[in-house]
């Protein structure tokens, strides 16, 4: 069967271990690694896996767009290089998925809102952060219940899982991970707090998910609509479980969750990696699918 | 070097002292300090001649949340109110990179804060260049605040510190959040520090009391270079509290270390202002002393008071657990989920089917 074809920019953590998601995938095929270190591990390691290289940046993958019939881009750079990727590589007509903070297309969560996104043939969609992917779903399980008024929520992550790029620009992840509590999530307002933990052995990602809802909470309807919720996320990340609540506190609502990575590139403790590349390759497929089915042809966006 | 060579001889060293007692000492009373008691206590540490105090929700900056709760007013209002009667004493904040954002340190410069302890855990100063850099931007007194600095050894420490001086930090911390470190242990990281950082950087500590030794700490400390001392007058601060800071003061003046307050002056607010203020009495006790004991962060203490009653299972167990496995500050969360996996394991609360 066909497969899109597609190019990952940034040889990172996240860039890897997309490699091994999408090798996986029956509808996407990965042809390109684009980083700018030509000593990195992340291009060695492609280059090893079959991949053709670059560590000229998106510049050098431009020239092969066409040739090589890349339809698909991920970019796993960093929120202030990611504008000019998305620009280069949208006026060739190629999709991007964006793994970065830069928010510049919708936010995506898969089982939230994903069909949006792909009905109205979107040409950038973000994929908001990992602790983003990680609890929004359990807000959203509430929220379609009864109306959140705040939403909070504490992601810790093992320390040996956080890239440079990540540590050096913390404001970035909590600015983007709380607007997306309330844009998807649907709570009226959100804050999201990050831990970065060092343990040895490291610790698996842990995520806290509180909500205060408006009046008291149904607590039935609201167990059911997470635990549904788990389920529709376990589809993509098997290793995303609940291992405390919901609690109920008066109007405050508190679930407890781990998420244990598929162990691709970095360990299984790593699974903040896994939902990030897991729900930008679910994404990805989600677009590929009517790509094949020639429902939906990527069209070059105009430079304004 | 201007003083005595003799070991522990420290006559005329100068030593700058910071209160914690408005910020570390929200804590445990549980984020309930009134504006109006802020400058109560503000305002009599400035007369008694203490430079720096420091004033904002326990956990900081962006601290007002349902995981560290909220308090009676925001940071920006504490820091108003306080910095704007303050004859001498500089107001300083607490910014935890991951919960509190530069926008909020921004926005307390604004108000009057002068100083900062930009904290990250004693092995991540590399979140923390963005936060160092702004505050230094804002000619802030800028000071990295490397927390639970027993988890790194004096090597690793000193390679964290000078990863804090190089974003810009003037001050570098080692901060026992747990006050489980010994006096020998606080010799060999401050000496650390002090063979890689430029002659410049000051060398700071921050003690808790839960072993008892927040004031030998200061005092090895100093021994070995440092130049700031935190601690909070009476102690009040998390877990057994901060090293009391009118009995360091006093200590300071018998070994002739000039810190330039007042000591009887610190004792009366003490005895007048803070001891009256407490909700409990913060002392070694049963549960504080299990931090200092196990290497819990100090804050972790009345959660688990808290979630012991819950849940059913000793506030003792409850964190020695979280010691063990590793949780660190800003995992308030992990109390809760913690102790209810116990109670799970010893029959107390039944999961929820799935």
């Amino acid at each position: 069967m066909k497969k899109i074809k597609c190019a990952l920019i940034g040889s990172g953590n996240i860039g890897t271990d997309l490699i091994y998601k999408i090798q996986r995938s029956e509808y996407l095929e990965p042809v390109w690694m684009v980083g700018i270190d030509p000593e990195s591990e992340g291009l060695k390691r492609a280059q090893e896996m079959g991949l053709k290289t670059t560590a000229e940046g998106v510049d050098g993958l431009l020239p092969h767009v066409e040739e090589d019939g890349i339809q698909i881009a991920f970019d796993a750079t960093s929120a202030y290089v990611h504008a000019e990727n998305s620009r280069k590589l949208n006026a060739l007509g190629v999709l991007m998925i964006d793994l970065t903070p830069a928010a510049i297309g919708p936010l995506c969560v898969p089982p939230v809102n994903l069909k949006e996104h792909t009905d109205k043939y979107e040409m950038n969609v973000n994929m908001i952060s990992c602790a983003g992917q990680a609890t929004i779903p359990i807000v959203k399980a509430v929220s379609q219940v009864q109306p959140v008024d705040y939403a909070e929520i504490v992601a810790t992550l093992a320390s040996r899982s956080i890239g440079p790029g990540t540590r050096a620009n913390l404001d970035e992840f909590t600015y983007t991970t709380s607007n997306a509590l309330t844009k998807v999530g649907g709570a009226r307002r959100g804050k999201a707090l990050a831990v970065i933990n060092p343990a040895e052995p490291p610790m698996i990602m842990r995520n806290t998910i509180s909500c205060l809802t408006d009046e008291m909470p149904e607590k039935q309807s609201i167990t059911t609509s997470v635990l549904a919720m788990i389920r529709e996320v376990q589809k993509y990340v098997p290793g995303y479980r609940l291992v405390n609540g919901p609690v109920f506190e008066d109007k405050r609502v508190t679930v407890f969750m781990e998420v244990e990575g598929l162990g691709d590139y970095l360990p299984k403790y790593a699974g903040n990696l896994d939902i990030m590349t897991a729900a930008a390759t679910r994404t990805a497929e989600m677009f590929a699918q009517e790509m094949i089915e020639g429902t939906f042809k990527p069209q070059p966006v105009e430079v304004a | 070097m201007t003083h005595s060579m003799i070991p522990g001889d420290l006559k005329g060293r100068k030593v700058i002292l910071h209160d914690m007692c408005l910020r570390d000492g929200m804590h445990a009373k549980r984020e309930q300090i009134s504006v109006e008691q802020m400058v109560k206590v503000a305002t009599a540490m400035d007369d008694a001649g203490v430079p720096y105090l420091q004033v904002t929700h326990g956990a900081g900056l962006g601290g007002n949340s349902l995981q560290h709760g909220f308090a009676l007013a925001s940071n920006e209002e504490y820091i108003g109110a306080v910095s704007s009667q303050m004859k001498q004493a500089k107001v300083s904040v607490l910014l935890i990179p991951g919960l509190g954002t530069m926008d909020e340190l921004r926005s307390a410069y604004q108000a009057g804060a002068g100083s900062v302890h930009v904290a990250t855990h004693c092995t991540e100063a590399d979140t923390s260049p963005q936060h160092i850099a702004c505050a230094r931007e804002l000619g802030m007194d800028t000071t990295g605040f490397l927390m639970m600095a027993h988890l790194n050894d004096p090597k690793g420490l000193a390679e964290q510190g000078k990863l804090m001086e190089s974003y810009g930090a003037q001050t570098v911390y080692i901060t026992d959040s747990a006050g489980y470190m010994l006096p020998a242990d606080v010799k060999a990281r401050v000496e650390a520090l002090r063979n890689v950082l430029k002659p410049e950087t000051e060398i700071g500590f921050h003690g808790h009391h839960n072993l008892g030794l927040g004031i030998a700490n200061s005092i090895a400390a100093i021994d070995a270079g440092a130049t700031r001392i935190d601690g909070s007058v009476a102690g009040l601060g998390a877990g057994a509290g901060n090293t009391p800071l009118e009995v360091f003061a006093a200590v300071c003046e018998r070994m002739g270390i000039e810190t330039g307050v007042d000591v009887f002056k610190l004792t009366d607010v003490a005895e007048e202002i803070i001891v009256p203020m407490m909700d409990h009495i913060v002392r070694v006790d049963r549960e504080s002393l299990a931090l200092g004991y196990a290497g819990v962060y100090s804050t972790f203490l009345l959660p688990a008071k808290r979630a012991a009653e819950r849940y059913g299972v000793p506030a003792r167990d409850i964190l020695v657990e979280l010691g063990r496995k590793k949780m660190i500050g800003g995992q308030e969360d992990m109390i809760d989920d913690t102790a209810m996996t116990m109670a799970k394991e010893r029959g107390l609360l039944k999961a929820v089917a799935s």
